[in-house]
């Protein structure tokens, strides 16, 4: 299927070429084969979900998609260059933005200065500029505190502005925590279960902006999710693990009559 | 009057924009909050804005007398909507933006709206699901593009598009635009705004510009009101109040109209801020001032004696100094050692440092609370009007402040007191007619230009201040032939921190019940501090504390309605609290949060049987609507409980 250059969605969003592609990953922690021969890609525009039961090894999958573990074997190729070992910064520096299952917010700090932290690969001025702070580096600030306000008023955040995170409820946090990653303004985003824990209502809210975040600014999205009603909903494609193994991938419609999909989630009877 | 009359350059809000423009073209006219900053618009620039869309309406086929309704919460580009609407000789409508759609299928019918502006896809989307029932409505243009990239785009227009299709056919469109805005005539319609209607459908209140620029300069006049004042408009736009404040008076006066960031902001935003000129209904005052006292009650013991401190001082002190009465220099020393530690910092917390007037109406205001901000050195003032009238029909002049009482009659207002004794009024602010609707305009508005307001009350001897007991209609009598007034109750229910809103009943009964709702802030954070354990509303509400407590407040009111020698028979006998709050949504309050008497007492009708025929408990299912329309529906086992009752004061011989 990598032979097509790119495609139409039923809603009528053109996907573009591969933005990231895994080709025969396979990751082992000692003995333990954690993801075994997989391969898939990711497109420009498009949101790809990673779905599986429990220990199926997608945050593993995760963690390979932004350089932070590295496959024994197989390579990652993002935006057409294979990709070697690397450190956090090159990677984020590389346009790769991410957010965590368990929130990694500052929770002392504002929600806006949480969402500045994201601007820091953006920052171009250096330490004496900065403690100067007339020219440039104010200028600097200026710009990317701009962008940052679009992104509170994007997320519609703008009452917790100056709220330390640490205070506020969990769905709240979550939101901060897409901020941030936004404000890395992002070639390829990768959220980590952004709808754990949430009620109906918040993953209502988190879906809504999932796609405009896709929508309005464009940007390629990779989530991992448990919840198969809210992945169905908003994913152009989906890639299903089990055990380590790909058993499916696919748009939502061909993964969900996937019979071995089926099996994976409701359990088989082994004979 | 002559003075408009005369000059015909001012007998519309346009031409008042334009005068505007030319004489304060600098000077802010419109602030909002967005992306973190405040930005603004000065006369000049609005004049523009306008211009540009008022020639874009007219290229989306907007003819003379159309009707154009306006759906968001308060921006600057609604309020230049209604002007451009004005422009090109339509009637703007705004509506409740929180409406559900049902609602606002009703009202954009019954206007036959031809253009709806709205604020961005929650409100598009309602007008989608309705705009089959709908065959005048050809367009919608709306302000917030996000989430609407795949939506069909023949009807639908971005606002900036249409100002830019407009700016681009200037040349052909400009003299047509010069033609409508000279056409209207005094008494044309200005705007239409709904009733929230208490009972029954709203009523669409058609105002002049007559009433609307009549009542801008009168009130204007009365509290000297200038081009350097500013107010927050926070309040719902379909209310004639934000009508007459952010239109009728900013264009008379010139002053600037600052939009908040989003409504959930809007405490920071007032803060930020610091209006000169600000508006409240009695709840938000009443809101702001248990949040003070839950956290100062939070706060540490030397704080909490300072505050003790700082406020009795400004209880002895303020309102004197207010009114202008003479205060010694002691006090005065005090007076601002209090204002240095205590009552400035508070002021500038809630965001009042800066006010200069302030209004309060809608509902009676709690005497402890009106007292608490006269105190602060707030001139906050009542004032009495309705939707009818243009708003005013009294309001209290500077130095003549008391919490009992809703002033004199406004400059233009004439007042009468009809046997009955119903208010009635007449003025230049009298509106035209209902649209459509001449059975009830005829009903409301004698051949003299009489409005009857519905309200019970009667004139002051001394003071010829005006005393509002109760609505007219609600007004009753009990079995024994003793006057019922519940409004009268209520507010002295609804003083205590604890208790929201009630609902008394007791018409042609022998006894007086009530149904009451807690305020969620208050007895929550009473019940952490009392280590009460609670999961949800209804728990909370039914905890037996929580009955004692709300007793004790149901007794006090009993002894002090049993002082007042009409209306000692109101005493509450038996009363519960309600397991949901009660919500418009639901349709038991009005838009403006008034409670609707009727539907509560249809709708918990089984309650009702059981407040008066004395069970002690009561099983019930209520149906609820979700903000999106889905209903559900809660169960509640209710405990109904007797309350103390007082003797009679005896009727002096």
């Amino acid at each position: 299927m990598n032979a097509i250059d790119s495609y139409l969605t039923p809603d009528g969003r053109t996907i573009g070429a591969p933005v990231m592609e895994m080709k025969n990953i396979t990751l082992r922690f000692g003995g333990v084969v954690a993801i075994k021969d997989i391969s898939f890609d990711i497109r420009e525009g498009e949101i790809r979900a990673i779905i599986g039961p429990n220990g199926a090894g997608k945050s593993s999958m995760l963690n390979v998609m932004n350089g932070f573990y590295h496959p024994q074997e197989g390579e990652v190729h993002f935006r057409g260059e294979k990709r070697g070992p690397m450190r956090p910064h090159q990677i984020a520096h590389q346009g790769i933005a991410r957010t965590f299952q368990n929130i990694a917010l500052f929770k002392g700090m504002s929600t806006l200065d949480n969402i500045m932290t994201g601007r820091l690969t953006h920052m171009k001025t250096g330490m004496l500029s900065q403690i100067k702070w007339w020219g440039a580096a104010q200028r600097e600030e200026t710009a990317n505190r701009e962008l940052v306000e679009k992104i509170i008023d994007f997320l519609e955040i703008q009452t917790i502005r100056k709220t330390p995170v640490g205070r506020l409820p969990y769905g709240l946090q979550k939101r901060v925590e897409l901020g941030r990653a936004l404000a890395a303004e992002p070639k390829l985003l990768l959220l980590d279960e952004p709808m754990a824990g949430m009620n109906v209502e918040e993953k209502e809210d988190m879906s809504r902006f999932i796609l405009d975040v896709n929508d309005e600014f464009g940007t390629t999205i990779a989530l991992i999710e448990h919840d198969m009603g809210v992945v169905m909903d908003i994913a152009d494609r989906v890639v299903v693990m089990d055990y380590g193994k790909k058993i499916g991938d696919g748009t939502p419609e061909e993964v969900r009559t996937n019979q071995d999909v089926i099996d994976a989630y409701l359990g088989v009877a082994h004979d | 009057m002559s003075e408009i009359m005369g000059n015909p350059q001012l007998d519309t809000v346009p031409k008042l924009l334009a005068r505007n423009a030319k004489t304060y073209g600098d000077s802010p006219a419109y602030r909002e909050k967005e992306f973190g900053i405040w930005q603004s618009w000065t006369w000049a620039q609005t004049a523009q804005e306008v211009h540009a869309l008022a020639l874009g309406f007219l290229t989306l086929g907007v003819k003379q007398g159309d009707h154009i309704a306006i759906v968001g919460r308060n921006r600057p580009h609604f309020y230049w909507s209604m002007l451009a609407a004005q422009s090109v000789g339509a009637i703007p409508v705004p509506l409740y933006k929180d409406a559900v759609a049902d609602e606002m299928a009703f009202v954009l019918d019954h206007c036959s709206a031809r253009l709806v502006v709205a604020e961005d896809q929650e409100q598009v989307d309602k007008m989608i699901d309705v705009k089959d029932q709908l065959p005048n409505l050809a367009n919608i243009v709306f302000l917030d593009p996000r989430g609407m990239r795949k939506y069909e785009r023949e009807a639908l227009f971005d606002f900036t598009d249409v100002q830019a299709a407009g700016l681009a056919k200037a040349g052909e469109l400009q003299g047509e635009l010069d033609a409508r805005l000279a056409a209207p005539n005094y008494d044309d319609t200005c705007v239409m705004l709904y009733t929230s209607g208490t009972t029954g459908r709203p009523k669409g209140v058609v105002l002049s510009n007559r009433n609307i620029i009549e009542t801008g300069k009168n009130t204007s006049e009365f509290d000297n009101l200038k081009h350097t004042d500013s107010v927050l408009a926070y309040l719902p736009m379909a209310w004639v109040g934000d009508f007459i404040f952010s239109i009728a008076q900013a264009y008379w006066s010139g002053f600037c109209v600052a939009c908040p960031e989003s409504e959930s902001t809007m405490q920071d935003d007032l803060r930020e801020l610091g209006p000169s000129y600000f508006f409240a209904p009695p709840r938000y005052f009443e809101g702001v001032l248990t949040t003070v006292q839950i956290r100062m009650e939070d706060a540490g013991k030397f704080k909490q004696r300072m505050f003790k401190w700082g406020m009795n001082v400004a209880k002895n002190v303020g309102p004197n100094l207010l009114d202008g009465k003479s205060v010694g220099f002691g006090d005065r020393i005090k007076y601002q050692l209090a204002k240095l530690f205590v009552t400035g910092p508070l002021k500038n917390t809630l965001g009042l440092s800066c006010v200069r007037l302030g209004y309060t109406a809608g509902e009676a205001i709690g005497p402890e609370i009106f007292d608490f901000y006269r105190s602060l050195g707030i001139n906050l003032k009542q004032l009495y009007g309705q939707t009818e009238a243009s708003v005013f029909i009294t309001q209290q002049p500077d130095g003549q402040v008391r919490a009992d009482t809703v002033g004199i009659p406004s400059p233009g207002v004439e007042l009468k007191i009809s046997d009955t004794g119903e208010v009635f009024y007449r003025s230049s602010g009298t509106f035209v007619k209902y649209h459509k609707n001449p059975e009830s305009t005829a009903d409301t508005k004698d051949a003299q230009g009489w409005v009857a307001t519905g309200d019970a009350g009667f004139i002051e001897k001394d003071s010829g201040h005006l005393r509002i007991i109760d609505r007219a209609k609600d007004v009753g009598k009990m079995k024994d032939g003793s006057m019922f007034a519940p409004k009268f109750v209520e507010n002295k229910l609804k003083f205590f921190a604890n208790i929201l809103e009630c609902v008394v009943f007791g018409n042609g009964r022998e006894i007086c019940t009530a149904f009451i709702n807690i305020d969620l802030t208050a007895v929550g954070n009473w019940a952490e501090r009392n280590n009460i354990a609670y999961s949800s509303y209804q728990e909370l509400a039914a905890h037996p504390e929580v009955y004692k407590m709300i007793q004790s407040h149901v007794e006090e009111v009993n002894a002090s309605v049993a002082q007042d020698e009409m209306l000692s028979g109101c005493q509450i006998h038996r009363f519960l609290i309600l397991h949901k709050e009660l919500d418009a949504d639901d349709g038991e309050l009005t838009r403006t949060q008034k409670v609707r008497r009727n539907i509560i007492a249809e709708k918990y009708d089984d309650l009702l049987i059981a407040l008066f025929d004395g069970s002690s408990e009561i099983s019930t299912k209520t149906e609820v609507t979700y903000e999106d329309g889905r209903k559900g529906s809660i169960s509640a086992t209710l405990e109904i409980r007797d309350a103390k009752i007082f003797e009679r004061a005896k009727v002096a011989a």
